[in-house]
């Protein structure tokens, strides 16, 4: 489980992050949803450490990772699995290289052990035969599965993913989705997701947090959306004329 | 800095990496420095037989002095230029390019000091192999000046062969290969640091790579300067 108390972000005079509070769930796939410039990029990155709270804390389970020192974040970091928006494969190493990268760094796994367990992720997500090809020469859902692949070789207890279906076409999010959703279960993973599809927040929106202009604006589940009065979620989610007209089929309110 | 030169997560994998990176520097700049030696030392010994006719110093004169200049100064300094050129920019490009494409996020998110895996192979590769290419671009340098005047017929073969063994100091060589260690390191570092810290877009990225090429040029010269101010007195 992660726990934020009070997170304030600011750069230079603009406070981006205005005191948040929140609890990402394990086992659950925790979505953190809001318009363009809400602040979801930055606070993905400030749980991962990339970038530093103005104030506040972050909890990973009995830890409190802002007051961490740098090894000890890295410690921290073997648990964590992350996927990018632009999957971040290393492009000069085949597929199961970019797998296997992790393992060659931290483990003390012989060769055979790490190809059964590149396979296996392989495997999972059902890329089973893909090992030497570059990243170049897969499409982008392939990347996105090499990149939950490599972010699950680890066994990471915390997964985190950035836009995991920007760029997909809508049945190979749906894979995405479902692929995340059944790993986070699958090895009780505190599973922390930043997205802007309301097709993942209809489907795998286990604990959905809308951000707003830096604030935390509502916090529910994907069950709680259709029957929110909150303005700010049902502007968000019913955006479109066409998702509006769905709802209003589907007797929301 | 500190953090480039900390402990290695996994030697064999740095290991791994500053073998590519050694070959990548090494074998990857052998021709072009050859090529460049090749004509320095050529254009020396024309010039120099051209300020000597008609004077009073014996023309195997020719061959010591292409030798000391070359080594002393064109080789180390022309070759780290010009890696300065070609690798440094390639080494900002390469680390810029890794940081705009999140993998370097990503690296650290794995929990890898990307500062060490990226930089610290590379620094290694680069003052071990930087100097060999200047003995290299020495010795090549050097047959450079023997092609442009002996079967040109500005001196005998004897004559340059008595040139290149006249006065011989052994200093000169440990000065060249100094040189080479400390050029070889501003050009890794100063190229390592623009790439690894850059912000922005491609232009950014242009822009680091050419600023690399240029504070390193702009260092290697100035200590060009003061190891030669520090080891002549």
């Amino acid at each position: 489980m992660i726990r934020i108390k009070d997170i304030k972000k600011s750069f230079g005079d603009v406070e981006v992050l205005k005191g948040i509070t929140h609890d990402f769930e394990a086992g659950k796939t925790n979505l953190i949803i809001g318009r363009s410039g809400a602040g979801k990029t930055v606070l993905l990155k400030l749980l991962v450490g990339l970038f530093a709270p103005t104030s506040g804390e972050i909890w990973y389970d009995k830890t409190n990772f802002v007051e961490l020192n740098r090894n000890q974040v890295r410690e921290i970091r073997m648990q964590v699995g992350m996927l990018f928006q632009g999957s971040a494969l290393f492009d000069s190493m085949t597929v199961q290289e970019n797998i296997s990268f992790p393992l060659d760094m931290f483990s003390k796994m012989t060769t055979k052990e790490k190809l059964d367990r590149v396979n296996y992720c392989l495997e999972r997500v059902s890329l089973e035969g893909a090992n030497d090809k570059y990243p170049s020469e897969v499409s982008g859902g392939m990347q996105k599965r090499v990149g939950i692949a490599r972010s699950i070789v680890l066994k990471p207890k915390f997964l985190f993913c950035d836009e995991p279906n920007s760029g997909l076409d809508p049945k190979t999010s749906i894979v995405i989705d479902e692929l995340i959703k059944s790993i986070t279960i699958e090895n009780n993973i505190t599973t922390v997701i930043n997205t802007h599809d309301m097709n993942s927040v209809m489907e795998i929106g286990d604990n959905i947090a809308l951000l707003h202009m830096g604030e935390l604006a509502w916090v529910g589940n994907k069950d709680d959306v259709l029957e929110t009065d909150n303005q700010l979620l049902k502007d968000f989610i019913f955006a479109s004329p066409f998702l509006q007209k769905l709802a209003k089929a589907a007797g929301g309110k | 800095m500190r953090t480039v030169f900390s402990r290695p997560e996994k030697f064999h994998m740095y290991y791994k990496e500053t073998i590519r990176q050694m070959n990548d520097i090494g074998i990857g700049s052998l021709v072009i420095i050859c090529l460049i030696a090749v004509f320095i030392g050529a254009v020396t010994a024309v010039q120099f037989s051209y300020q000597l006719s008609g004077g009073l110093v014996p023309r195997y004169y020719i061959g010591y002095v292409v030798r000391d200049i070359v080594i002393i100064e064109l080789a180390p300094t022309f070759t780290c230029l010009v890696l300065a050129g070609k690798v440094g920019s390639n080494m900002a490009a390469e680390i810029g390019g890794m940081r705009q494409k999140e993998h370097i996020d990503a690296m650290e998110i794995m929990g890898v000091n990307t500062a060490t895996f990226l930089i610290l192979p590379k620094v290694i590769a680069a003052v071990t192999v930087i100097p060999l290419l200047v003995a290299i671009a020495a010795f090549v340098g050097n047959a450079g000046g023997y092609i442009a005047t002996v079967p040109t017929g500005l001196l005998t073969s004897e004559e340059y062969i008595q040139g290149l063994r006249a006065f011989f100091i052994d200093f000169n060589v440990v000065m060249m290969f100094v040189k080479g260690l400390v050029f070889s390191f501003i050009l890794t570092t100063v190229s390592c640091y623009q790439g690894y810290f850059v912000k922005g877009g491609s232009i950014e990225l242009g822009q680091a790579s050419t600023a690399a090429v240029v504070y390193s040029s702009i260092l290697i010269l100035l200590f060009d300067y003061l190891i030669a101010i520090v080891l002549t007195q």
